[in-house]
């Protein structure tokens, strides 16, 4: 029960003079201590993991923003509480628990939007069945290499990243999590986001 | 309800203490006006009579770390206490680097309570763990309790707010905050009896699932000394109406959800009326899911507004503008970092009284982000229309020494400065430069610097100007910062006013941990993780100070070596007893004061759970 229950990666915990992950970013944020380190009083007994480069003291020249830190997963960073956490999380798939999994569907030329509930719903077929009697249009047949072919119109949703993407693609569950939102596209609009 | 009749504990009991004018009531009654905790503790130094006299005066009780101290010495020195705090916790357990199960368990504290405090009114909370069970045993424990208030607190559900509501006949406070809590359902709420009308404060802002709307409404209704109601996200904008129209003399409201698909003109110009209604509003907050269109409806309420919380509501900068145009009164202010540098420019333009800014950031862990979120500039233009600005949260993904320097010159008087610039050890981006000066500007310039919170890159420097000149430092956390022990031995040997210290992911080891010996008795607590601390340093400080509880959270099996995750902090009440699990072969009758040889032993605490905390107790030879 509670927040503190999360997996805690050990190995993420790990001493360690840099940040679990890349190599780069142990250069760029602990070549300075390993460096003073030589120099310093500590007579810690720890082994480290680090990759001391040749390069001259100025460490920051390649720590331009063009270098983008590869991502790492790092334990409690950035300092923000789980609770706030939760509640991005939750914000980013408009999904309350227990009280079903209700996403925004919009149609061009719609004078209003309407919203479904996923949990409803088991699979593709149903949702698609549902949003074409409610917006009284077709869909017409999926197709993986396709798309949605030759229909008047596709289904397709933002999903987590802020992306478009065509309904159908991935399994329903990963689609579940991810689904914002949806919006019903001509299906001319659609043929660009067909998977080739 | 009386107190206690307070024994008398002068030889003669019956003659005027010859070294005070006053016979005890009287000065039991006088100093019992003074509020202050920390004239209180100056109070009760003065003299024995004095020290009596406030023990026996007091009513509130504020202990900042419940293992510092036992609830039986507590207790035993203040008899007539109604109110209590008491924070849990390291800080660092909001960030999940401290494990489940770690302590800090209420329980204790109320089986003492409730032989010696029967009387208890309040209870506040701040990371501690607490059972259903507890929840249950205070309802019934104590019949004139009046507050409840958890914040960040883990181990219970709805089941021990629904044991709050159905016996606490005098609650007139239920505070429920940003907890570790299992939601099973809203029928808690229902649980307050008809006759139940003394509520004032009502906080449920962190539960999930629906209540009752119907229960709500009536126990809104009834209570009409209401003052403060924030609910949770389910509660939609039609209900919300019909919450404020039977509880228009609220001060603070937390809104639900402020978006509705359906919402006629009509259930439109409701909403308006009855934010229009609500004259005495001075703190809003909730707002989840604001929808654009609907954000006019809280003009209306603004107007005498001084804290705003949007911290759950992503609005963008044009949003936020047009909504502070009407809170010129704003004192605090709390956003997401959507609203993006044109949303402070908006802040800088329209809320000259700002104290207080935070700004949390929408996607964290995203490093796609970046391009969003607020900057350096966003920074300076806030602070060029907020002179008065003394408190900043600030998350960035980019961040200049000369903003900072800037931002200082414009609001010379934080005294809470807590920048994090998201990507560990980032440099300052335009001249990649570690961020030194900025913080080196920020405790030059601000003399009344009581917190800082330092981020990017950083090497030991920056500790040096902390150490010079950041006098009145209280509090200071630390990631991914410094070149060598000296950093850390700049600030334990310049900052004379440090209390707490906690560290993470830093170059520092022993020599540094040892540096501050005669520093830790003074502060309330070190926390050092995932730097360079060794079990042998651990030991050397256990042994030196027998007054420091010196805990060390490590993987099992492992009693050398690294000293992972470490935790200092004083202690009148010896090491604790409710360790993770059980404690092997805990040392006998040696107390604090030693007694014995010089040696140093320590209790190895076995767990089932992948850690071991291990106790350093130090002993002493006689001083």
């Amino acid at each position: 029960m509670g927040s503190y229950e999360t997996e805690l990666n050990l190995k993420d915990t790990e001493l360690r003079l840099g940040l679990p992950g890349c190599d780069e970013l142990e250069k760029r944020s602990c070549k300075r201590s390993s460096m003073e380190l030589e120099d310093s009083k500590c007579k810690s007994n720890v082994t480290t993991s680090n990759n001391v480069s040749s390069d001259s003291s100025t460490t920051n020249e390649h720590d331009s923003d063009s270098v983008q830190p590869a991502k790492v997963q790092v334990v409690g960073w950035p300092p923000i509480r789980s609770y706030r956490k939760n509640s991005l999380q939750q914000k980013k798939t408009e999904q309350g628990d227990g009280a079903g999994m209700y996403v925004k569907v919009s149609m061009a030329g719609a004078p209003y939007l309407r919203k479904i509930d996923l949990k409803v719903y088991n699979n593709y077929p149903e949702l698609l069945k549902a949003l074409e009697n409610m917006f009284k249009c077709t869909f017409g047949e999926y197709s993986e290499r396709e798309g949605y072919n030759g229909s008047e119109h596709a289904p397709t949703y933002e999903d987590k990243d802020g992306d478009w993407m065509l309904v159908g693609d991935v399994p329903w569950n990963m689609f579940m999590s991810s689904c914002k939102r949806l919006r019903i596209v001509k299906g001319s609009e659609a043929k660009g986001l067909s998977c080739l | 309800m009386e107190c206690r009749i307070r024994k008398k504990e002068s030889p003669e009991p019956n003659i005027l203490n010859q070294a005070s004018p006053f016979p005890d009531e009287v000065l039991e009654r006088v100093l019992g006006m003074v509020k202050s905790r920390k004239d209180r503790s100056s109070v009760s130094l003065v003299c024995k009579e004095w020290y009596n006299a406030e023990r026996w005066s007091r009513r509130s009780v504020f202990i900042g770390n419940c293992y510092s101290v036992s609830p039986e010495i507590l207790t035993r020195r203040f008899p007539n206490i109604r109110s209590v705090t008491l924070k849990g916790k390291p800080r660092f357990s909001d960030f999940n680097l401290v494990p489940a199960n770690w302590g800090a368990d209420i329980r204790s504290w109320l089986v003492v309570f409730a032989d010696k405090y029967p009387l208890l009114e309040e209870l506040r909370l701040k990371r501690m763990t607490v059972s259903d069970e507890s929840l249950e045993f205070l309802a019934l424990s104590f019949p004139y309790f009046k507050a409840l208030s958890l914040l960040s607190c883990d181990g219970f559900s709805t089941d021990g707010l629904a044991a709050i509501a159905t016996s606490c006949k005098n609650l007139t406070e239920l505070d429920i905050q940003e907890n570790g809590i299992d939601d099973k359902s809203g029928n808690w709420l229902s649980c307050f009896p008809e006759s139940f009308t003394s509520l004032e404060v009502l906080n449920f802002a962190n539960l999930p699932n629906d209540v009752n709307s119907d229960a709500l409404e009536k126990l809104v209704s009834r209570c009409k000394s209401l003052k403060t109601l924030k609910v949770n996200r389910s509660v939609t904008l039609e209900q919300l109406q019909r919450l404020l129209v039977r509880a228009p003399q609220l001060c603070e409201l937390g809104s639900g959800s402020f978006s509705e698909d359906d919402l006629t003109a009509q259930q439109y110009s409701e909403i308006e009326s009855a934010f229009n209604n609500c004259k005495n509003l001075h703190t809003l907050s909730g707002l989840w899911d604001p929808a654009e269109q609907y954000l006019p409806l809280l003009y209306p309420a603004c107007t005498n507004l001084t804290f705003f919380n949007l911290s759950y509501a992503p609005l963008d900068g044009d949003d936020l503008a047009k909504l502070l145009v009407h809170c010129p009164n704003l004192r605090r202010l709390w956003v997401v970092d959507t609203v993006e540098d044109k949303g402070l420019e908006a802040v800088g333009s329209h809320c000259p009284l700002l104290e207080e800014l935070r700004v949390f950031p929408a996607d964290p862990f995203e490093d796609e982000a970046i391009g969003h979120g607020v900057t350096e500039s966003g920074f300076v233009a806030l602070s060029r229309g907020c002179p008065r600005l003394h408190y900043v949260l600030y998350f960035c993904r980019q961040m200049t020494n000369a903003a900072v320097a800037t931002v200082v010159q414009n609001c010379p008087d934080f005294t809470h400065f807590r920048l994090c610039i998201m990507n560990p050890g980032q440099p300052d981006y335009l001249t990649h430069e570690p961020m030194d000066e900025a913080f080196g500007a920020v405790v030059k310039t601000c003399s009344k610097l009581q917190r800082l919170a330092v981020s990017g890159l950083l090497t030991d420097l920056t500790f040096e100007y902390i150490g010079k000149y950041a006098k009145n430092l209280e509090t200071l956390s630390v990631a991914f910062a410094g070149s060598s022990d000296w950093g850390m031995e700049c600030v334990l040997r310049g900052c004379p006013k440090l209390r707490k210290l906690e560290i993470r992911d830093c170059p520092f080891g022993n020599a540094a941990l040892l540096s501050g010996l005669e520093r830790y008795e003074s502060m309330r607590s070190l926390w050092m993780s995932d730097c360079k601390l060794t079990m042998n340093g651990c030991r050397l400080l256990a042994k030196e100070m027998p007054r420091l509880n010196v805990e060390v959270i490590k993987e099992e099996g492992c009693y050398e070596g690294p000293a992972q995750r470490v935790y200092v902090y004083r202690s009148v009440a010896g090491p604790r007893r409710d360790a993770p699990s059980f404690v092997l072969a805990h040392c006998g009758p040696h107390n604090a004061r030693g007694s014995g040889k010089g040696s140093t032993t320590w209790s190895i605490v076995c767990t089932m759970q992948p850690y071991l905390v291990c106790y350093m107790r130090g002993y002493f030879q006689n001083l």
